[in-house]
């Protein structure tokens, strides 16, 4: 007996998500795994037979996990990629030196009086400043602007130079190839997986401490084997849809632009499914107000941050001023977009826009 | 399969699996949202966790916050780590049965805090009287002991402690939502899957007015102790078991009683491992001079009980539980585990326990 009754959550009817960096919907694939997880309950660490079924399906899911990423160094399960990331951190052999200035906090808040690697105006690190024989922290897609970092090139020269490179993977995993770098952080919910599971990859046990317990000594925990499952089906899904998705924001950016719009970091590589606009003359909170009102769901910045209403340093970062980057919106698409709710959102868009114009 | 591994983990409920059914949706649905977007549908998620978060707290006493966390083992490092002192004076101090969780976060404080073990006595209790360090920080002290089931003087520790000025962290893991919770802890430690939960959340209690520094930095959730999407699936299943257990807390002791009661006379010739009172009664942890655990479990294949806790029974091993209550390693080696609680059915345990016995008895033992 449950004393209150379960609260539901909204339905889709007439609402149009349009926010996947923030969270994506579960796959079915995933979903289906996570429901075969629920009946696998036992303890992966136990040495019966339901913890033996248990760890054999945990390691099962750790090999597919390295095979959809292309990836041949270890595998570590987490909470998400929060706890990835300060595993990385805390637990290297070599001290975390620099981040770029556009790291998520899960990273910058590790971070603090270590060196900050700048960024242009089209949001990219300069590869050259990446030379120092440390951990240098440098994300593969920025959560805010999609844009995407010449990672390959960074993690050249950090090596060259004597350190190790933590990528955050966080938005590109799943939708871009993973990077050549040494330690790489996931999270399953960003790619049609569960929230409450993650990955640290690996590339050499030796880059890190262990702290004892589970995962060969590397994460303490019982592992959330529902969740592992459902995060490696989520991977192995097929990424046809991001072609789909090039051309559906193509289409969002023409439309926005011609209604008086601007696409940050517009010409520098970006991941299809992420997009920062800004409106001028209307603020990210009064615009999400009016989105949010009309059935769509967008954000300003990241969630984490976005109820906060602070000015964004990603945009800082990029050289925007605090006025042109509180006008700022990002909208993410993903699997199930269709073209009806981009045209939708786009002719939003320009009304919410109309409006703001004749008001100022 | 008989499964009577209670203390490694617990099924999972199907009124927790159903409350979560809503948040793992596809896009049909708007349960997906990220609880910390302020749209709609994220403010829906929030309420969920809300709600969870009340489920939860409606076990812990008032005055306090719980943070959600990963695992429990996440919150108690969360607990030992960001409560101590950083200017080299911290002294932390741990049963001597304390889980790997809290013993061996201590052990890698070493370099700059002092860490102190409280020894137990042959029944498995810590001395309530025991010689406590000065300067005292915090003291991790277990309520329910996950090898051996013994309860803790938590209470009158706590009143110590606090002449002392310390805190007193208390891991409520095999204890949450099965029994009354001790009065005074200042942090208190939950795992959701030791609660008829899912695997993949925990919690951590904290009393209002103590400051603890985060592990886990990020957006900032949890008002700032621990960054992280919460899952809004995985909290709802903490709340609903929580809320079960809650209604349960009676008829789910009453039935355990009996399953101790039929599992003690079959296994009459036997010692029991720690105290016979002051226990939870759905933990038998037994020895038998000269067993073989390794033969009995591989002559009882289709029977699902441990050799201690789940974490250290692949390592071959011996129990630090066991010997910390003074047992040799040869009387520790031949102890065995059985562990049973909601879905335990009394003829399932009956024959499981007739079958160890008679397997023993296959022994020479």
């Amino acid at each position: 007996m449950i004393t209150k009754m379960p609260l539901e959550p909204l339905q889709r009817a007439q609402r149009i998500y349009l926010d996947h960096a923030a969270t994506t919907p579960l796959l079915p694939a995933a979903q289906e795994a996570m429901l075969a997880g629920f009946a696998e309950w036992a303890n992966p660490s136990s040495p019966h037979a339901e913890g033996r079924r248990a760890r054999a399906a945990l390691e099962d899911a750790r090999a597919r996990i390295g095979k959809a990423l292309g990836w041949e160094g270890e595998v570590v399960f987490t909470s998400g990629a929060s706890e990835a990331l300060a595993l990385a951190i805390s637990r290297c052999r070599l001290p975390l030196g620099a981040a770029s200035s556009v790291e998520h906090e899960a990273v910058l808040r590790h971070a603090e009086g270590t060196a900050r690697l700048a960024v242009d105006a089209g949001g990219l690190v300069d590869p050259g400043s990446a030379a120092r024989g440390e951990l240098v922290a440098v994300q593969q897609v920025n959560n805010e602007t999609g844009v995407i970092q010449p990672l390959d090139r960074i993690a050249e020269v950090v090596r060259a130079a004597g350190g190790l490179l933590l990528a955050d993977c966080a938005q590109g995993a799943g939708k871009i190839a993973l990077p050549d770098a040494d330690l790489i952080a996931l999270s399953a919910h960003k790619f049609g997986g569960p929230i409450g599971a993650g990955v640290l990859l690996v590339r050499d046990w030796a880059m890190l401490r262990p702290s004892g317990g589970q995962e060969r000594g590397y994460r303490a925990g019982t592992e959330n084997l529902p969740g592992v499952l459902a995060m490696a089906a989520a991977l192995e899904e097929s990424g046809d849809w991001l072609a789909a998705a090039v051309r559906l924001r193509q289409r969002l950016e023409q439309s926005i632009v011609a209604a008086g719009g601007g696409v940050i970091a517009g010409e520098s590589p970006r991941v299809p499914t992420i997009g920062a606009y800004r409106m001028p003359g209307k603020s990210a909170a009064a615009q999400l107000i009016r989105f949010d009102g009309m059935g769509i769901a967008v954000s300003a910045g990241s969630a984490c941050s976005s109820g906060s209403l602070r000015t964004s340093h990603v945009l800082g970062a990029m050289g925007l001023d605090d006025k042109v980057a509180s006008e700022v919106i990002r909208v993410s698409i993903g699997r199930e977009t269709t073209e009806e709710e981009i045209i939708r959102f786009a002719a939003a868009w320009s009304e919410v826009a109309g409006k703001a114009s004749a008001a100022a | 399969m008989i499964y009577l591994d209670y203390q490694a983990t617990t099924p999972l409920a199907p009124e927790a699996r159903e409350a979560m059914l809503p948040w793992l949706s596809g896009p049909e649905a708007m349960g997906f949202a990220n609880p910390h977007s302020p749209h709609r549908p994220g403010r829906a998620a929030a309420a969920a966790v809300d709600l969870a978060r009340e489920q939860v707290a409606a076990l812990l006493p008032p005055g306090g916050n719980v943070v959600f966390t990963g695992s429990a083992t996440e919150a108690l490092n969360l607990a030992i780590k960001g409560t101590a002192r950083g200017d080299g004076t911290n002294v932390f101090a741990a049963s001597a049965i304390e889980h790997a969780a809290v013993l061996d976060c201590g052990e890698s404080m070493r370099g700059n805090s002092d860490v102190f073990t409280i020894s137990v006595d042959e029944a498995g209790l810590v001395d309530p009287e025991a010689a406590l360090p000065d300067q005292l920080q915090l003291l991790a002290v277990m309520h329910v002991n996950n090898e051996i089931g013994t309860v803790q003087p938590v209470e009158r520790l706590c009143e110590r402690v606090r002449e002392h000025s310390g805190y007193v962290l208390c891991d409520a893991v095999q204890s949450y939502g099965k029994m009354p919770l001790p009065d005074g802890p200042d942090m208190i430690a939950l795992s959701a899957h030791k609660l008829y939960g899912p695997k993949g959340i925990g919690a951590l209690w904290v009393r209002d007015g103590i400051a603890v520094a985060p592990l886990i930095h990020g957006g900032g959730q949890e008002a700032g102790l621990r960054s992280g999407t919460l899952s809004p699936a995985l909290c709802a299943g903490f709340g609903a078991a929580a809320a079960l257990a809650k209604a349960r807390m009676d008829e789910d002791a009453a039935h355990v009683a009996e399953l101790w009661v039929t599992a003690r006379d079959i296994f009459a010739g036997w010692t029991l491992n720690g105290s016979a009172e002051q226990r939870w009664h759905g933990n038998l942890n037994l020895r038998k001079d000269g067993l073989d655990v390794a033969r009995l479990m591989s002559d009882l294949r289709d029977l699902a009980f441990s050799a201690g806790s789940a974490c250290a029974s692949g390592s071959g091993r011996p129990s630090h539980v066991l010997r910390a209550i003074g047992l040799t390693d040869r009387q520790a080696k031949s102890s065995i585990r059985i562990g049973f609680g909601r879905y335990t059915r009394p003829e399932d345990l009956e024959d499981a326990c007739a079958r160890i016995v008679a397997a023993a008895a296959a022994q020479g033992v």
